[in-house]
């Protein structure tokens, strides 16, 4: 029986392999998903079978509570993954991905305390959790602990900010300092852990890092999010690669770690992306507190425009690329948006579509809301791909983006966002921008491109100034 | 089971296995492959049943089926949202594509 369990487990984690494996190409992507899925359900039935979970002193009422809490669990998940919109995957992500951190410093916690109660049972008091448990063993399941409980905390605390339910950006003064702090006390926890059997030790430690979780969450700038959740996601992977070798089970060591260097190449490269490194993301909090600057020394007004004569331009371009943002994503504008490109193409005009790499919270956020909308993927455009065309352009159209399209990025020293490479919407003949109102966006700072003198702007919802502009074109 | 140094030769290849999967994926997919090895360390679930499965105490009780249910909530949320996330990836958009091209 064992090996039959040992070989499922193994089966599995090449279907996890595989699965990912499809998933990085478009036309296998579904499949992609379905051959995880598989692995999963295999991974999950044996695990019945186990003979360990059979013979326990409390089979019966172990196994009920484990069909229970699957159904409960499981249940929330199915009905929460089908019901939210598209616009929310992000925060969704980040709260599945907290769960799972949850669990493996939920397991972790079993063994830990298993061990504890384990060693105290020893009068003399030399046993320990290390000596109880064995070095390798016990070190890779506080590690697992320390690491599942802040993805859990940090990955619950980015949905809530993700989520709009939380707007906090710092909870004490000196942050960074007390964070520091905080962190250097709970490896301390963690090592007192390893050299005693002390329950309390145990618990104190797992407040400590449900609390570090949280802290170092919360001043992350919105517009970092996506690489947080990433590197979470990362975290959570090795988390679980972790508790899966103290359990000695090879699919959870297998897909963990995968998960985890796979996770940590993404988070680097969108950091990349952003010109900043992953570091840099968690110390600098840009937007979130002085060191945002008040846009000072941006000379010139906002000119508006009305869809009247947005739309005339757009209909007699030669040219024009539309850069969606986030804001695009909340006002649901992408059906919209799309209607009004095939309107445009029927006119002779040429439409692109340029997709910052971390445009929306996420990278590809644009491109999966496009791909929802049934924009094919050859009008879609990567940044150095479609970079060079601006100057060729003849209406430049940014719905809901902000600061990828900031030129301060450029040309501005003191801008923090100073570095990172965006979309040159700056040099199109005509730039309109659809947005809400005056504010800055999400990272709190002022965009010199919108008091540009080719700039217009085009003030309302995505949705609503989508179809003005639809009926705009119409009407010539 | 698996110990020492067969323990470090996993980690290791686990760890190429997974560098290599994402190196060379369209920025189109990030997105969908973050939310997909989302899903697969919802294998967590696994670790969370065996341990519940051999519970002793009502304190491990507790904490292992605070356990499965996290876990069990991670697989089944990340398979749903990647699943409906690939699914605009699906031929028929592919054809519309060729029409218009």
């Amino acid at each position: 029986m064992d090996m039959i369990i040992q070989a499922s487990y193994l089966i599995a984690a090449v279907l996890f392999i595989l699965g990912l494996k499809q998933m990085s190409s478009p036309v296998t992507a579904r499949r992609g998903i379905l051959w995880a899925g598989a692995g999963m359900v295999l991974a999950t039935l044996v695990t019945f079978l186990t003979p360990e979970v059979i013979d326990s002193a409390q089979a019966s009422t172990n196994i009920t509570l484990i069909i229970v809490a699957i159904a409960i669990g499981g249940g929330y998940a199915w009905y929460s993954g089908r019901k939210v919109a598209m616009t929310d995957m992000p925060q969704m992500i980040a709260m599945y991905n907290g769960m799972g951190g949850g669990a493996a410093a939920a397991i972790a916690a079993v063994e830990l305390l298993k061990a504890s109660s384990e060693a105290a049972a020893d009068p003399s008091g030399a046993t320990t959790i290390a000596s109880t448990l064995g070095t390798d063993v016990a070190i890779l399941a506080i590690l697992g602990a320390v690491i599942g409980t802040i993805s859990f905390s940090g990955s619950i605390i980015a949905w809530a900010k993700l989520d709009g339910r939380l707007s906090l950006s710092r909870i004490l003064p000196k942050q960074h300092l007390v964070n520091a702090v905080l962190a250097i006390a709970t490896v301390g926890f963690a090592i007192a852990i390893y050299f005693s059997a002390d329950i309390n030790t145990i618990i104190i430690f797992f407040v400590l890092a449900l609390i570090l979780g949280v802290f170092i969450t919360v001043p992350v700038g919105g517009a970092d999010m996506p690489v947080i959740i990433s590197l979470f996601n990362a975290l959570t992977g090795l988390a679980v690669g972790f508790e899966g070798y103290v359990l000695g089970n090879a699919a959870m060591i297998i897909a963990g770690i995968v998960v985890g260097s796979a996770g940590s190449l993404l988070t680097q490269l969108m950091a990349k992306a952003m010109n900043r490194s992953v570091a840099n993301v968690f110390f600098a909090g840009v937007g979130t507190d002085a060191a945002a600057p008040a846009g000072e020394g941006i000379e010139g007004v906002m000119k508006e425009i009305q869809a009247q004569d947005a739309g005339i331009l757009m209909a007699f371009a030669s040219q024009v690329i539309i850069i969606p943002g986030y804001g695009m994503a909340v006002a649901q504008a992408q059906h919209k948006i799309w209607e009004l490109t095939q309107i445009l193409n029927e006119k002779g005009v040429s439409v692109k579509f340029a997709i910052h790499p971390v445009a929306g919270r996420m990278p590809g956020h644009m491109n999966v809301l496009l791909a929802e909308a049934g924009v094919p993927y050859d009008k879609i455009y990567d940044m150095d791909d479609v970079n060079a065309g601006f100057k060729n352009t003849t209406v430049a159209l940014v719905i809901g983006a902000n600061d990828v399209v900031n030129p301060s990025a450029k040309n501005d020293s003191s801008s923090p966002l100073y570095g990172m490479p965006i979309l040159n919407a700056f040099e199109a003949e005509n730039v309109i921008v659809i947005k809400r109102g005056r504010g800055t966006g999400f990272s709190g700072m002022e965009n010199p491109l919108f008091f540009a003198d080719n700039t217009k702007m085009l003030f309302g919802d995505g949705q609503k100034a989508a179809s003005e502009l639809i009926q705009a074109v119409k009407e010539l | 089971m698996i110990e020492g140094l067969a323990a470090i030769y996993i980690f290791m290849l686990a760890g190429f296995t997974g560098y290599e999967i994402i190196s060379k994926v369209p920025v189109i997919l990030h997105t969908p492959l973050m939310s997909g090895s989302n899903f697969v360390h919802g294998i967590v679930l696994v670790g969370a049943m065996f341990a519940l499965g051999i519970a002793e105490t009502t304190t491990q009780q507790v904490i292992g089926f605070i356990a499965v249910l996290l876990g069990a909530g991670n697989a089944v949320g990340g398979y749903v949202v990647t699943e409906r996330m690939l699914e605009m990836f699906n031929p028929s958009k592919e054809k519309t594509k060729g029409e218009e091209s």
